[in-house]
């Protein structure tokens, strides 16, 4: 059959050579100049065999690159494909499932950088502020009591001595008819129970021990301390308990007023104890981007990302699945778990190995989201091979023969898919 | 009996996976809309709370942050280094791209079908493994730090995807059309300019979108490469995330404006930039 061909070599030549130009100076020839340049030390001069490959191994900074991109190697693909098969599989079901695969894939439109601004926002510290910690600390304090006074102190010279573990407790043992005088200091104004109201000395009362706790601090000055001056406030809803032999006998909580009372037949001869969890700190929520939840928290970033393409590579695959098949299984009474794992899983296979494939290449790269996303401080416990190639090649403390043996292992790991693919093409082509 | 046990069932589950899916669609669109609400906040307000806030008293909405935005020189100077990079990186691209691919899909020169597993092989190549060389390269030939030097390394590394996916398309093309085309007399420019460039449209339409995501959306690259007294959008927000805190009311917006083009491009060309992303799996 004849063939439509160019007249001349040098019409093809024509057409090729501004991306061979452009392929062979800035991929190929790259790819020599790397695998020299990691043979070298850092200065270029001396060969070093391979040193700077087994730093990897051996320098923590460069382990711990290692460790986190194996991390993500592991984590992020297999979230991102599993979350991508579970809307795929859902959002056939529901009459609104194009719109909710439009918001899933969006974020595939914007940069790793905005992506990593909108995650820097979501993962701030301040409960106030970042939305992450809103809901996390929202979610604790419905199971954990948040505390009344935070920073709450004795005088230096008072009746209440620290009793480890940040509780305080009397000096000496209460006695029914003596009334205890609780005074603590430390708390700010504004920190103080909106219905809190003037404290008064204590009186006595038959068969109780009775007792003023209040905030021992008049505003502007001039209050006595360890006195109930007018308009000190009382400590509404300190927690107050008498120990004996390292027993509580007793407890109370002290009124709006501050005054409390005990009965006196357990009570009397024990000593008063305010518990540590009056002065626990407020709870803050977690510390996102502290070292140890950094590299979870940007491969959560990644997953916000790249689950939309795992849905819709999927969503493609699943579309080709003949729909006679499941309603076979399912007039067979197979239920719809079992359809999904002994029928749409299997056919949907060789997608999911191209997903799969695909974000592991990505992740072995993630770059931006990790340099946007974890703070200068912890930049060292959220590194991956990536940006120590950046850091060893343009860095202060530059060490290109480093920097040149990560780019060679991250062209190494991604070989066995370039062998794929060189396959498939020369498979079709033969065809 | 049965029936209306399995209906009910049915009914409970459909109800269970609405409720999933709601909650995953508030999962995903929250961080973009927490982005949106800190960037029409005031400084001040950005401070004191969250952005939820806005919920309870929207008064606090106010557009300053975009109208300071849009006065800072830094800014759109920034925005339109990243115009001058995307559009040449685009444009170059295709152009080369097809140019390539309709070598190897139609014309006939020694040992083509090597040169073209050459270029499948290059699909995967990471763009770190250049890093270090080409910006030697481009320092000898005066390019490190230039516009011109961005688009070229988008260029390049751009190409093998663009070769292998306009091949493919283009060889897809009749042959009859391309036969009476030269029984006319048209010359193999006139045939690539009149015949396949236009038959290559909508592949053509794809990998554009695709690239001008690509390069628009990059950081990395420029953060080398760019000349750092105009930097694209990317690098020039990246340098005030080191300061995250207590600029949120320039980084939300900046983020914003910087995400408008790609979104916009995302929703007019969703086919073309999901097909552009399926045929790009494995790259």
């Amino acid at each position: 059959m004849p063939r439509i061909t160019g007249r001349s070599r040098a019409v093809a030549a024509g057409f090729l050579l501004p991306a061979l130009l452009l392929l062979g100076a800035l991929v190929v020839y790259p790819i020599g100049y790397s695998v020299r340049r990691s043979l070298f030390d850092r200065s270029g001069g001396t060969f070093v065999g391979l040193d700077n490959y087994l730093a990897l191994v051996t320098d923590d900074s460069l382990r711990t690159a290692v460790r986190n991109n194996l991390v993500w190697l592991v984590v992020a693909p297999a979230v991102a494909t599993a979350l991508g098969l579970i809307f795929a599989v859902l959002t056939e079901r529901v009459r609104w499932g194009t719109a909710f695969k439009l918001v899933v894939f969006m974020p595939m439109a914007i940069s790793m950088l905005a992506a990593g601004i909108i995650f820097r926002l979501v993962y701030e510290q301040d409960p106030d502020r970042g939305v992450a910690n809103a809901v996390w600390v929202g979610v604790h304090d419905t199971f954990a009591e948040a505390s009344g006074f935070p920073r709450a102190r004795p005088l230096p010279v008072h009746p209440l001595k620290a009793a480890g573990g940040g509780a305080y407790e009397t000096r000496t043992p209460v006695r029914a008819g003596v009334p205890v005088l609780l005074p603590l200091v430390g708390v700010a104004p504004g920190r103080m129970p909106k219905d809190a109201r003037p404290a008064h000395a204590p009186a006595t009362a038959d068969g109780q021990i009775t007792g003023t706790a209040w905030l021992d601090f008049t505003r502007g000055g001039g209050g006595k301390p360890n006195a109930v001056d007018p308009g000190e406030l009382g400590l509404k809803g300190l927690r107050i308990e008498a120990v004996r032999d390292g027993k509580v006998v007793a407890a109370a909580t002290a009124a709006a007023d501050g005054s409390f009372a005990l009965p006196a037949d357990r009570a009397d001869g024990a000593v008063l104890r305010l518990p540590a969890s009056n002065f626990r700190e407020q709870y803050d929520g977690v510390e996102w981007l502290g070292p140890s939840l950094v590299t979870p928290a940007v491969i959560g970033a990644y997953v916000w990302m790249w689950a939309g393409f795992a849905m819709v590579l999927i969503g493609a695959g699943l579309a080709a699945v003949p729909r006679e098949l499941l309603e076979a299984a399912r007039v067979d009474g197979a239920n719809e778990w079992q359809v999904f794992r002994r029928i749409t899983v299997p056919l949907l296979a060789p997608v999911l190995v191209v997903v799969l494939v695909t974000l592991m290449i990505n992740v072995l790269k993630v770059f931006d989201l990790v340099f946007v996303i974890a703070p200068g401080s912890a930049q060292d416990d959220a590194n991956v091979l990536a940006l120590q190639l950046y850091r060893s090649s343009f860095g202060t403390d530059a060490d290109l023969g480093v920097g040149s043996a990560i780019a060679v292992v991250l062209l190494l790991l991604v070989l066995p898919v370039m062998v794929v693919n060189i396959r498939r093409i020369r498979r079709e082509s033969r065809r | 009996m049965k029936g209306f046990a399995a209906k009910a069932s049915a009914r409970a589950a459909g109800g269970a996976v609405r409720v999933f899916l709601l909650l995953a669609g508030l999962f995903w669109l929250l961080p973009t809309v927490g982005l949106l609400l800190s960037s029409l906040r005031s400084p001040s307000d950005i401070a004191a709370s969250g952005w939820w806030r806005v919920f309870t008293a929207p008064a606090q909405l106010t557009t300053e942050n975009y109208t300071r935005l849009l006065a800072n020189d830094t800014i759109t100077g920034s925005l339109l280094s990243t115009v001058l990079i995307t559009v040449p990186a685009t444009l170059l691209v295709l152009l080369i791209g097809s140019l390539a691919g309709y070598a190897f899909a139609w014309l006939e020169f020694p040992g083509r079908d090597w040169w073209f597993l050459g270029v499948v092989a290059l699909l995967v190549v990471p763009v770190q493994v250049a890093l270090v060389p080409v910006s030697k390269l481009f320092g000898a030939v005066g390019l490190f730090e230039t516009t011109a030097g961005v688009v070229l390394f988008h260029t390049a590394f751009g190409l093998p995807f663009a070769i292998f996916l306009l091949r493919n398309f283009f060889a897809e093309i009749p042959r009859e059309l391309l036969e009476a085309a030269r029984l006319d007399g048209a010359g193999e420019i006139r045939l690539f300019t009149r015949v396949v460039l236009p038959l290559g449209g909508p592949a053509i339409a794809s990998l554009g979108i695709f690239q001008f995501l690509w390069v628009w959306n990059d950081m990395l690259i420029a953060l080398i490469f760019a000349d750092s007294q105009s930097p694209p959008i990317t690098v020039a927000l990246q340098q005030q995330v080191r300061q995250f805190g207590n600029n949120v009311d320039v980084l939300a917006p900046g983020a914003f404006v910087s995400m408008v083009v790609p979104l916009v491009v995302f929703f007019a060309f969703q086919r073309q930039f999901a097909s552009g992303v399926m045929a790009g799996a494995v790259k």
